[in-house]
Order: structure tokens, then sequence, then C-alpha cells
């Protein structure tokens, strides 16, 4: 083989690259590099024509520099320049510039492009390659624009070069991963299948990538390749180690291959054939058994390529999830890997065993395997393999060991890798409440995590174990004992403190019968702890005091005390200052019956998800900075978002309560039974324990709750995204005619995984099961990561109805079930169909439908800017014809339509007049039937 | 798919970069940075995975230098520790015992044999011999041309 001496052709790089390398100091480096970048640039700019030999040496010097981490901003039009050369090295060069350093800079693409296309006609298979390479290497839109019919026109051809074809079915990859739309299918996409008959293992490994990709988005047009995969994997596996010559690689057959085709059968789910199906189960087999045999080499090479495919045919096993035998084999397969010597093969096989914890065959299988998995998270040595171990305790735990999972995790916490702490809290508040049965372990499993990992508890926890608490009155009392004690000690966490002081001052008096916590004493706990905490939690704790002045009288003067001090009414921050001016002067004026109303214990939280999951999902954040930038800007916004909001609805309540004129301490004191939010983080805490961004449905939740956060946009229109978060996007189209409607629903998924035992059912609650028949088209068992999924849905009206259906969606995603319930947007004003009329007509039924039950109205402010086109287009929206002349005043609208159920119709006239000075709206609907008018006014008038 | 491989000296100097999917610049270096660190903090005899992100990590060390790549959920990560070695036995059927200054010297025939290799992040020839002889011919044409350049000027 010839060795380094070649590189000697460019002897000034490589005087340069040795110059830089004995460099003493970063400043030596940019000096030398800025003589070099000078030199480079008087030669470009220079009047003598440089040869194509020195050019290729200056583009490779710039690039060198380049790739030292320093900008380069000239040189790309000699690299461009490079790129028609007929020699083949300065060709190579010039093409690895453009891969490395081209940006969508616009000229200097249409010139790449024009040097790439007369490459690939050149019909030189090197010339070829080059250019496809570079393609795949810049892949840029306009690449994919000038080249997307191009590519597999190459590709497909019959005197194509085998090694061009490997070139091209990668290249045509790359282009359709970014560009699928501009990628065309065609006849070319049947002949693509049959390059797995190909007698060119190199052909068959690149075209196999590209199938893979192409069957995920488009299922139908590649169902013939699994056939074909599973006979060629067939031949692979039963071929002697010699058969395949070069693709055998360390005695193990083509593994590469291998591995593609089982990821291939992984876009679809078993052969149906029950030939194919018997063949591929004796493949799987056939590899299987291979585990068990000895080695053919002790090289790690064989063992790992083996196992690589091992690990791939269990995957297989795993996602068809339907061949018991298989499966058992398969989970004791892996038992046998988590005991392994080779730590590869443990990390591995915990990382297979989460998934297979989520099929039903196999859950109990894995479950036994619980005391190696406890023993791995207390001895392996590498973080690495211990998270793993986290994550599948996470996966296996059910109802039956949740108490002793997660005792193991908080014992493995106090030890655990700073890096992975805040997670394994997380995943604890999960199973926790989860699996509680009894709220007390609740409650004490998150004091511990408090206690034990008080730093990496995050916000989202304690809003969490405070929101359960005042939602669940038999753990109140409980919950405020164990506080109390737990703030004895006299070193604790502040984030005890928070939670100490926000239970304590709403269920303080549950525990002040006692004489050792009694209000007093109670009081001077939290207050010994006062000093040493940060300002949001001061706030907190300035809450819980005047929440004591309600609570228990008798320490009032105390407090008051407290209150009046300078510390507290001169404090240099301002919101502890201004709480603390408020609550002194609140409890010196409201009577105490005023003070129990404005104190009043919180109200239950409404029952959503915790934001905790949103959490742990946001934490496996994606791959690309920009992403988790993006995230973590959303969350500020939120952040800022829910104190406006919150400051929002306090004034609200100020200036529409009656009770603060009682209070008598002016109306721009915003004071409710809340306590006033504050500038930080601690004036989130009411509003932003829910997670407002992901409506994400909880982890194997029996229930979901219903979101039905765009429901109202669809009052009007009948298109649109219904529902999204981090995994899902469900997309509504609708039409509607007479009493029957047909709904075709949209589940995309967002992820690059597959969705699991997909089922999506749409169920009709209480009355109106009788109102409204809806029927749903069972829908496919998967989609596949970037796919859509169309369901169709049948809607008839049997007689008017308020409430909506719910659309419950289940699936599996990495192993876990996830659940949504989403209220379907089918409302009554759908029937509608429009009724057109003159103004004498519509005021003769005006008057007929005078009697007082007929008529419904409202008045209400305009959310929305007082568009008059806007209004018009809601109107129309909302299923009525627009009536033109019929109103006397010409800003007033008129509309009439009627209701079609099957048993009867309902006619309907309505008359919407705005007042733009008063920013208000007045709605009348007059129809036959009282619950009709009552349905379509709450309807419209929310839409304006 | 794989969707960047990178190389490094132990003390942290990158050697060779390839991104199969394009990212600012700045997106780079952090990325360059947050490996780097991660992979040189690990200890010996742990495992070669990571999860970093929602990408895996997967790294081995050839004496000086360590090779690492990250791969995206489904691939398989054991495969990729082998396109690791395979690169690594190109290499050095190339240089002949390759050496860190081998690719420090020859940065460009590195990117030239792993392009031989892998394209878009997908195994594009898994056979040493296939590579070899493309590898060659194309340096039987630069000898060529290097036998042409170097002849005096007339």
């Amino acid at each position: 083989m010839p060795a380094v001496s070649k590189g000697d052709g460019m002897r000034g790089l490589a005087v340069f690259i040795s110059d830089i390398r004995n460099c003493k100091s970063k400043e030596a480096e940019i000096k030398r590099i800025n003589k070099e970048l000078a030199n480079i640039r008087s030669k470009f700019k220079g009047d003598k024509a440089l040869d194509g030999y020195s050019k290729k040496k200056y583009v490779c010097k710039l690039l060198f520099i380049f790739l030292l981490g320093h900008d380069i901003d000239f040189g790309h039009m000699e690299a461009v320049n490079l790129l028609s050369s007929n020699k083949y090295t300065e060709k190579q060069i010039g093409y690895l510039f453009i891969s490395v350093l081209v940006n969508s800079n616009s000229d200097l693409i249409r010139l790449i492009n024009n040097a790439i296309k007369n490459d690939l006609s050149s019909r030189n298979p090197t010339f070829m390659n080059l250019a496809l390479h570079c393609i795949a290497n810049v892949g840029s839109r306009e690449m994919a624009e000038a080249f997307a019919a191009e590519v597999p026109r190459i590709l497909v051809a019959g005197d194509t070069m085998d090694s061009v074809k490997q070139s091209a079915a990668l290249c045509l990859l790359r282009l359709y991963r970014t560009s699928p739309d501009l990628v065309p299918m065609g006849e070319w996409t049947a002949r693509v299948v049959h390059l797995l008959n190909d007698q060119h293992l190199g052909v068959v490994t690149a075209a196999t990538s590209l199938i893979i990709t192409l069957a995920q988005k488009n299922p139908d047009d590649f169902k013939t390749s699994v056939s074909l995969a599973v006979a060629r994997l067939s031949r692979i596996v039963t071929s002697a180690s010699t058969d395949l010559q070069d693709y055998t690689y360390y005695f193990v057959a083509a593994p590469w291959l291998s591995v593609k085709l089982l990821r291939l059968l992984q876009c679809y789910p078993p052969p149906e054939d029950a030939a194919i199906r018997g063949r591929l189960t004796e493949c799987l087999e056939t590899i299987l058994n291979k585990a068990q045999e000895p080695p053919k080499s002790k090289k790690v090479q064989h063992s790992n390529a083996k196992n690589a495919v091992l690990f791939e045919a269990i995957s297989l096993i795993i996602h068809h999830d339907s061949e018991p035998t298989l499966l058992v084999r398969a989970c004791n397969q892996l038992g046998q890997f988590l005991q392994h010597r080779e730590t590869n093969l443990r990390y591995l096989a915990l990382e297979s065993m989460c998934t297979l914890a989520s099929s039903e065959f196999s859950h109990e299988a894995v479950k036994t395997h619980i005391e190696t998995v406890i023993n791995a998270l207390k001895t392996e040595r590498d973080v690495s393999v211990r998270q793993r171990a986290v994550d599948l305790l996470y996966a296996m735990c059910d109802r039956s060991n949740a108490k002793q999972i997660v005792a193991e995790m908080l014992s493995y916490l106090e030890t655990a890798d700073y890096s992975i702490r805040e997670e394994i809290v997380l995943k604890v508040a999960i199973l926790a409440e989860k699996y509680a049965v009894d709220y007390t372990w609740y409650v004490d499993t998150i004091l511990n995590l408090i206690r034990i990992a008080g730093d990496y508890v995050s916000e989202e926890v304690w809003y969490r174990v405070i929101q359960i608490v005042i939602n669940r009155d038999d753990v109140q009392g409980y919950a405020a004992k164990t506080v109390f004690e737990a703030l004895q000690a006299p070193a604790c966490h502040e984030n005890l403190v928070k939670v100490g002081g926000y239970i304590l001052g709403e269920f303080g008096n549950l525990i002040a019968g006692d004489p050792r916590s009694s209000p007093l004493i109670q009081f001077d706990l939290l207050h010994s702890k006062f000093h040493l905490c940060s300002v949001p939690t001061r706030a907190l704790l300035l809450s819980a005091y005047i929440k004591f002045i309600n609570l228990f009288p008798e320490v009032k003067g105390t407090i008051q005390e407290v209150l009046r001090s300078d510390s507290q009414l001169r404090n240099a921050d301002v919101e502890l200052q201004q709480r603390a001016v408020e609550y002194l002067r609140l409890s010196c004026i409201a009577s105490t019956d005023i003070l129990a109303t404005v104190l009043e214990e919180m109200p239950p939280f409404p029952e959503r998800e915790s934001s905790i999951l949103a959490k742990l999902k946001r934490k496996k954040g994606s791959g690309t900075v920009s992403d988790i930038e993006e995230n973590r800007k959303e969350r500020n916004t939120n952040v800022n978002g829910g104190v406006n909001h919150s400051s929002a609805n306090t004034n609200a309540k100020v200036t529409s309560s009656s009770s603060t004129d009682l209070l008598g301490l002016g109306s721009n004191t915003a004071i409710n039974s809340t306590p006033p939010p504050g500038p930080s983080t601690a004036a989130s805490l009411l509003v932003d324990v829910f997670s407002e961004t992901s409506p994400t449905g909880p982890l194997g939740a029996p229930s979901a709750p219903v979101s039905d956060d765009n429901f109202s946009r669809f009052v009007c229109k009948n298109n649109g995204v219904l529902y999204e978060n981090q995994l899902l996007q469900i997309g509504l189209k609708s039409e509607f005619r007479q009493n029957l409607g047909r709904m075709y629903v949209f589940y995309g998924n967002k992820t690059s995984t597959q969705f699991l035992n997909f089922s999506a059912s749409v169920v009709c609650q209480d009355a109106l099961r009788a109102q409204l028949n809806v029927h749903a088209k069972p829908a496919d068992p998967t989609i596949d990561g970037g796919a859509q999924l169309q369901q169709i849905l049948n809607i008839e009206c049997v007689s008017d109805f308020v409430e909506a259906p719910v659309l419950n969606i289940q699936f599996r995603y990495g192993g876990t079930l996830q659940n949504i319930a989403v209220k379907l947007p089918v409302t009554l004003n759908k029937f509608f169909q429009p009724t057109e009329m003159t103004s004498q007509d519509f005021f003769q039924r005006w008057k007929q439908l005078s009697a007082p039950q007929q008529e419904v109205q409202k008045i209400f402010k305009a959310k929305h800017s007082m568009d008059t086109e806007v209004t018009k287009a809601k109107i129309i929206g909302f299923g009525v014809a627009l009536l033109d002349g019929v109103d006397p005043n010409p800003s007033n609208f008129v509309g009439a339509g009627v209701i079609h159920t099957k048993t009867t119709q309902v006619g309907c006239l309505l008359r919407l007049e705005p007042n733009t000075q008063a920013q208000m709206y007045r709605l009348t609907l007059r129809t036959s039937r009282d619950s009709v008018s009552q349905r379509l006014c709450d309807l419209l008038s929310d839409q304006f | 798919m794989m969707r960047f491989l990178l190389l490094f000296s132990r003390q942290g100097k990158l050697r060779l970069q390839k991104w199969f999917l394009p990212l600012p610049e700045r997106e780079k270096k952090k990325i360059i940075r947050d490996m780097t660190t991660m992979v040189l903090a690990r200890n010996p005899r742990t495992c070669n995975f990571l999860h970093w992100k929602d990408l895996k990590i997967v790294y081995k060390r050839y004496a000086s230098l360590y090779f690492c790549c990250a791969l995206e959920e489904q691939d398989n990560e054991l495969l990729a520790l082998e396109v690791l070695h395979r690169y690594v036995e190109l290499l050095d059927k190339y240089f002949g015992n390759v050496c860190e200054l081998d690719i420090i010297f020859n940065f460009e025939k590195a990117y030239f044999i792993l392009d031989e290799f892998l394209m878009g992040g997908e195994i594009q020839e898994t056979s040493k011999l296939t590579i070899a002889k493309s590898i060659e011919a194309s340096d039987m044409l630069q000898e060529t041309m290097e036998e042409y350049m170097s002849k005096p000027a007339f």
C-alpha cells in the first residue's frame, strides 16, 4: 500500500501545518495564520494566473485554517474553479472545500450546481461520485431543487456503475430527508425496491437505507419490499461465512446489511403471508440460536457485529409483539446480557428491556429481573449504565412494585451523580404520584426527595405536592404534621420551607390542637427560617403569616409586630415591602368576616396534568442546540405570560367584586383570596403549577384530562389543528350536510419514533349518547415517525345537544403508554343550513318567535378587535345565511338558518349588535326551542 | 443515520469533523465542546455509549485518538462501534499503521477515505477491498499528476 509519502504532493501545505504545530501560543498561531491568509489573498488577487496545482494547494490551506476554527471569508470562487478542472485531485479538493465551507450563498450555488451538472453527465464514475457526494454533503434546498429529479434517474438507469448506484441511493436519501416535497415519487420507486435483489451487496446495503426512509413515509408504495427483505435476510443468515467474501466481517455475514434489513422490516407489521412469516420466524430463531453458539473469534469485533444483529432482531421481535415464544426468548437473552462481563452489553440489555417492558406479553417477564436491575443501580461503576438501570426501573414500575422501586431510587439518589439527579427526582415524583394508593406515602416520598436532593427538586415538583395536598382533604392533616416535623431539623432545604410555609398557612389549624404544635410554635418555627431564605421564599412566608392571622386570631399581635418591624416595612425589596405593608393594613382594617373571606382556604386546583411529565420530556430535549434554546425561550415567555395572566385576573376581580370597596383599600391594590403575585418565580406559584405549553396526557394513566384548548376555534370553521403536544399533532377537516357530518382526523407523529398500539375512539357521554351518533372507522395501530394517519368519523345528529364528544387517543411511544383526550368540536351549529329570506319574512318570523323562552340574549365585551369583515366571516362560518339590508341599522348583523337533526328541524334567527364605543356586543337568538337558543347563543358569543 | 463524526485527541484537539446534517458554526462549536468534555471525562473500562439530548453517542479510543459519533434513536450502537473500527482499519490500510500525525498532515485524505465509506450518515460501502480499490484509483490519478507537475517548467 502506498504510504504517507503521497502527502508530499503539497509540500507547502505540510510546511504550513508543521509551522502551526510549532507555535508556542495561541497568539503565535494567529499571527502565523494571518500571515498565510495575507499570502494566499495576494496570490489569488495577483496578476499572474495561478495554475491548478497552486490553486489546489491554497484552497487546501484555507480549508485547514477553517478546520482549526478560524473564519474564512474568501477563496470560495477559487474552490468553485477547481470543480471544473479535469484533474481528479483538483476537483476533489474543490469539492471538499465546498462540502465543508459552503453556505447558501446563492451566486456560488448556481456555479456549483453547474459544475455538478457537468460531472453528473460526464459518465465518468469517479467524477459522478464526487458530484453526488457534494450534493449529499451540502444537501441544501437549492441543490434538492436542481437535482431531485436527476438523481433517481441515475439510480435506476440500467447502465449505471454499481459504485455510482450506491452514491445515488444515499444522495437521494439525503435529499429526501431534508426536502421530501422536492423528491417526486414515480416509476423509479418500484425499481428501487428491486435493488434489494441486486447481486452487489454494497448496492443492496445502500438501497436498503433509502428504502427504509421511503417506506416509513409511504408504507403502501413499498410493501413489496417486505418479502424481498425476508428472502435476502434468510439467504444471509443461512450462508456459510465465506460465501459473502469481503462482506463477511470478522466471521459475521454482512452485519450491516442484516441490520438494515431487520430495520426495514420494523417499518411494517408482521407479514400476513404465512410462508413469508414462517421464513422470517426461522431467520429470527437462527439469529437467537447463533447467540448461544461458541464465538468463532475472540475479537471484540466479532462479538459486536454478531450482537448488533441479535439486538436488531430483538427489536424486530419487540416491534411485532406477536410471537410470545420469540418474545420470551428475547427477554431471556437480554436477561443473560444483564449479567454479561461486557459493560456495553449490560448497557444495551437494560435499554432494550425498557421497550420490552411495555409489551403485554413480556412485561411480567421483565419484572422478574428487578433484583438484577436494582443490583446494577447499586454496583455498576459506569454512570451511563446506572442511568439505563434507572430508566428500566421506571419502565417496569407498576402498582405491584412501586414502593420497592421508589425506595430504591430514593436511596440511590443519595449517592447519584449530579448530572442525573434532577431526572431521578422527576421520575420518583411521577411514580410516587401515579402509584400512590395512600397519599401519606406520596407526601413522605416528596418530602424525602426534598431532604435528599433539595437542590434538584424543581418548582414543578413542589408545586405539584401542594396542588395534591390542597385537592385531597384526607391527607391535609398528615401533610401539616409531617412538614411541621420536617421543619424541626436544624438545617432544612429552602424548598422544604416553601412547602412547609404554604401547607401550614393553609392547614396549620389541623394540627394546632396539639400543644406541641400550637399556633405560636408553628409561627416561631417558620419565622426562625425566614432570615435564611431568598426573597421569593420570604414573600411566600409573608403570605403564610397573613393566613395565620386568619386561622389563629391569638397570634395576630405577634405577627403584626413582625410585619411592623423596619426590616419588613422598610425592606429594600419592593415586593416584600409591599406585602408587609398591605398585609399589615389588611389585618388592622378588615373585620374577621372579611379576613375569613379574603384569606379563605385555596380552592381545589382543576384536575389537569402535572407539568412534571412535560419537564421530564423537555429534559430529553432534541439534538440541536437551537431547539433547546427555543424550549428555554418558550418556558420564559410562559413564565412571563403566566405572571401577566395572573395579575390581569386579580385586577379583573378587584374591579368587579364589591368586596374591595368594603375593604376600602383603594382599587389598585390587588388583593383577593390569593396572595398577590410577585415579580419573580414566586409569582408564578399559583398560576404556573400547570404547564401551559404542553397539555400532554399522563403516562399510562387510566384516563387523561380532556383538552379543549382549541375547541372554540372550530365553532366558526371546519379545518385546522385541534391539538398538539411534543409528540402528536391532530388536524381536522370536516364537512356537514343537514344532520350528517364527516370528519377527517389526521394524526401526525412529530417524533422520529413509531407509535405503537395506536387507537383512537370517540365517546359520547351521558345525554349526548342519545343525541349524537359518532362512528369512528378503526385506525391503523401504528404511526411511523414523521408520518400521518387519517381516520374518518361519521356523525349523525339525532336531536339538539350541548356537550361535545370526546376523542380518546392511546398509543405507546418509546415504551410508555400515552393517553390523550380531546374534545371534538362537533357543535350544534354545524348542522345549520343557511336560509336566505327577505326583510319582510325575517320580521314576520321574528315576531312569531317572541315567547320569552324562545329568545336568549347576551351582552358581552369584545375579546377581539371589532372588525366588520371578520365578524361577517364568523357569522357565515357559524352556518347561518348573513342577511343584508334587513336591519335598519347597517352596522348590525342579522342571520337566519335551520338546524337539522334527525328528529326535527329548528329554525333560528340571530341578531348581533356591536357597540364599538363601549367595545361591547349584544347578541339575540330566537328559535322555536329554548335549549337550542341557549346553546347557539353560548357558542357564538364566545367568538367575538 | 449518523449525525456527525468527530475525531479528537486526548488533549481535546479536534482532528476531524464530519457533519451529516448542516448546522450553524456556533452550534457545531458547542457540540464539539460538549463531546470532548463528556467523552474525555469518562473513566476507562466504562461502556462506549452515552445519551446526549435525543441522540446516542458512541465513542471509542484508538491510541491517542478518540473516535466519536452521534446516532439517532433507532440506530444500532454496537454496529456503530464497528463503523468506527472499519474506518480505523481503512485509515490503517491507507497510511500503514496510522497515527495521529498522519491524520493531521493528510487531513484531506482522511476526509476522502471517509467519503468512500459513509455518505449522508449511512454506510455506503462496507467492503474493505472495494474501498481500498477506489482510493487507490484516485491516488494513481494523483501520482501521475504529481509527476507531471514536478517536471521543471520549460
